[in-house]
């Protein structure tokens, strides 16, 4: 009986850790429905991109008050899951704080956790006010109702409770207490309970130590279902995401394929296609499959902070695009791609809807000035613009569904090389004008 | 004026057995827009006063194929794309240089993919290099003390970095050069990107060029420097639009940097 507590746990770490596998596995699939890509070159490059901005935090740090307060969160978390360790640990083998037989660095260990719980605590609470009283307009945009918004307070209720417990766990310790070492914030917490009986106290403690343990694991499973995934996809994002100037926009290959034949005066134009020729491919998207897979990647890895959306010059004067948005129903989109799979034993059927229309819609894709200040403003290396160009090949090559204005200034390039109906014989007319 | 102009083509070149230094690349705005052929002979004079071996493509020039690349047309932009080409690689171009952010972001990033393979330059960048190599030289005088200050084009600055170049020749005119709120890797675009140029804007609560200009004349500006045809005329209708035309001016540095010469 004296093993009930270790096998409960084994049990709860069992099952936590293999639902959020079972999630990472589908997470892994609906990326992988996305188009090939080869990105393997420049790794030293992708590495210290990645160390840069996904561990050194580069790009939060630039609007300085929301970057500072993200850098607490982010190393406390990241530095009181040491912590996680030796619960795990204690929990498997029924041991006490079995970290502690390492003496006096134990302490400064414990209080280093202790201080960070309440800086992390006081930066939760900031960003919620931020959030919820402030009301920082980036986080009150159109997409940012119902779930994304309750999502990204949920979090900081998470957090909030998981740092009181670790607080109020190390201040029922009486143990612990008793060390007098590390407990540099919890000394001032152990007064409130001093009325209790050491039984009761030894009670909360347990039970701070279990909610504790399991609220992480919750949390754990919790971020498939949310923004908080981007604390694990921030690094092969920002290692995978584009090293070529912004500027620089992809050339399809199909499209050169066909372009060189029709340039190429030795080919044939009525000759059968080569029994080996492709089924041409569809060019652009209109749906999440044919995204590529880091796009999906992106999706994915959004934090929806709207930084990109507030940098954005035709969100700024009212206009409907906002590339937070693009990327959020991008997601969306890809779940119900999946979920669609997961119900119909592995392969999708068409359910009439997709990415375009559905969830995007044309007017958003066309206010795009492609000036790439999304793809400049995000944290995390997401590229937005890229999928907006995507939609709109879709739009011009596969339905000719440009604006008229647009049809017009393509015609005129097409026929007289300017966007213009000038003459192209006329284009050295300046010089004598 | 106009005789003033020295403008040969590739093709008077090439009847001399000659190769030009750089090729200069006009671009539709230059070549068609009133405002922005402006800013062309602008450029052309101080290549003449720097003494500089160039050539225009002239009628031989066509699209480089940005505006439909942005909106979504591949094909029409490969297909421009490969036919300016085989010009320039007929004419065995070299190195090309161009007041166009656009024309140069699309040369310089995506033609050498498709087989055209150049050192492409921003007039900016270019007429700094003359500055410091001493074959063009500015003499304060007029705009020594004004108010500029410039704004980025999305193509040269965010998409291809280079932020320097046009400030350091406004910096070599004496200029006070005052930074926008917005500026280098933060800049607002003008508005006309992504073949915004050529359309009407979606229904929104304001023109991108005004939120812009606006930003711009904040910094209590003499001058608005520009370094790309598409920005000029954004920032100039901004300007009107705020009715501040008598006041505030738009310029290339092109513009500028001519002007001081009195050229
Ligand atoms: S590239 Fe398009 S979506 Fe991104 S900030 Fe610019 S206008 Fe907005
Ligand atoms: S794309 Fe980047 S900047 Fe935009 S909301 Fe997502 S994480 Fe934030």
């Amino acid at each position: 009986m004296d093993y009930l507590p270790n096998i409960l746990f084994a049990l709860a770490l069992f099952i936590g850790i293999g639902y959020f596998a079972k999630n990472v596995k589908k997470l892994r699939r609906n990326i992988g429905l996305g188009q090939d890509l080869d990105i393997s070159d420049n790794k030293p490059e992708r590495w210290k991109n990645m160390a840069r901005i996904a561990l050194g935090q580069s790009k939060m740090v630039r609007r300085p008050v929301a970057g500072l307060l993200h850098v607490i969160v982010y190393v406390g978390f990241i530095v009181i899951n040491i912590e996680v360790l030796e619960i795990i640990i204690d929990g498997l083998l029924g041991t006490h704080r079995i970290f502690s037989s390492i003496g006096s660095l134990y302490g400064v260990l414990i209080g280093t956790f202790e201080i960070l719980a309440v800086l992390v605590f006081v930066a939760v609470i900031v960003f919620w006010i931020r959030r919820n009283i402030i009301k920082l307009k980036r986080f009150w945009n159109s997409e940012m109702t119902s779930w994304p918004k309750n999502d990204a307070n949920y979090i900081l209720y998470f957090e909030m409770v998981l740092m009181t417990l670790f607080l109020v766990m190390n201040a029922t310790d009486i143990h612990f207490q008793e060390m007098h070492s590390g407990n540099v914030i919890s000394q001032f917490i152990a007064p409130w309970f001093s009325h209790f009986s050491e039984g009761t106290v030894h009670l909360i403690e347990r039970s701070a130590w279990w909610l504790h343990i399991l609220g992480i694991l919750i949390f754990l499973n919790y971020l498939y279902f949310s923004k908080h995934l981007h604390i694990l996809l921030a690094f092969p994002n920002t290692f995978y995401a584009s090293l070529k100037p912004k500027g620089e926009f992809n050339n399809l290959e199909a499209v050169t394929k066909e372009v060189k034949m029709m340039m190429d005066p030795n080919v044939d134009p009525f000759a059968a296609p080569a029994e080996n020729a492709e089924v041409p491919a569809k060019f652009g998207a209109s749906d999440v499959q044919d995204l590529n897979w880091l796009q999906l990647l992106n999706a994915y890895t959004c934090t929806e902070c709207g930084r990109c959306t507030s940098e954005c010059p035709a969100n700024q004067t009212g206009k409907k695009l906002s590339p937070r948005k693009i990327m959020m129903d991008t997601r969306d989109r890809l779940e119900e791609v999946g979920k669609n799979i997961d119900a119909n034993k592995g392969t999708f059927v068409d359910d009439g809807k997709q990415l375009l229309d559905d969830y995007i819609t044309r007017e958003e894709l066309w206010a795009c000035t492609s000036c790439n200040a999304c793809v400049e403003a995000c944290p995390v290396s997401i590229n937005p613009l890229s999928i907006i160009l995507d939609m709109r090949r879709y739009l011009v090559m596969e339905q000719s569904a440009a604006p008229t204005e647009l049809n017009n200034m393509m015609t005129n390039i097409e026929n007289n090389g300017a966007p213009w109906p000038y003459n192209q014989m006329d284009r050295l007319n300046w010089k004598n004008e | 004026m106009s005789e003033l102009l020295n403008v040969p083509t590739m093709a008077d070149f090439m009847a001399q057995g000659k190769q030009p230094e750089v090729l200069f690349w006009v671009g539709c705005a230059g070549s068609f827009d009133d405002r922005a052929k402006k800013i062309t002979k602008a450029f052309v004079k101080l290549l003449n006063k720097a003494k500089v071996d160039f050539a225009v493509l002239g009628t031989e020039e066509s699209c480089t194929g940005d505006p439909a690349k942005r909106a979504g047309n591949e094909f029409l932009f490969q297909m421009q794309a490969v036919t300016n080409i085989e010009v320039m690689n007929a004419y065995e171009v070299k190195k090309i240089v161009t007041a166009c952010p656009h024309c140069f972001n699309t040369i310089k990033n995506e033609y050498p993919e498709l087989g055209g393979n150049y050192e492409v330059m921003h007039h900016t960048q270019f007429l700094k290099d003359l500055l410091d190599e001493g074959r063009l030289s500015i003499e304060g005088g007029q705009f020594k003390g004004k108010r500029i200050t410039f704004h980025d084009p999305c193509y040269l600055g965010r998409a291809n970095n280079v932020y320097e170049a046009p400030r350091d020749l406004i910096q070599k005119l004496e200029a006070e050069l005052i930074e926008m709120k917005n500026c280098k890797k933060n800049g607002l675009c003008c508005g006309a990107g992504g073949a915004q140029m050529f359309k009407d804007a979606e229904k929104g609560d304001k023109e991108v060029n005004v939120e812009r200009t606006e930003q711009a004349l904040d910094m209590k500006p003499e001058i608005i420097a520009a370094g790309c045809p598409f920005c000029n005329t954004m920032m100039t209708d901004g300007v009107k639009a705020k009715e501040r035309e008598d006041d505030v001016k738009v310029m290339d540095i092109a513009e500028l940097i001519a002007n001081a010469q009195d050229l």
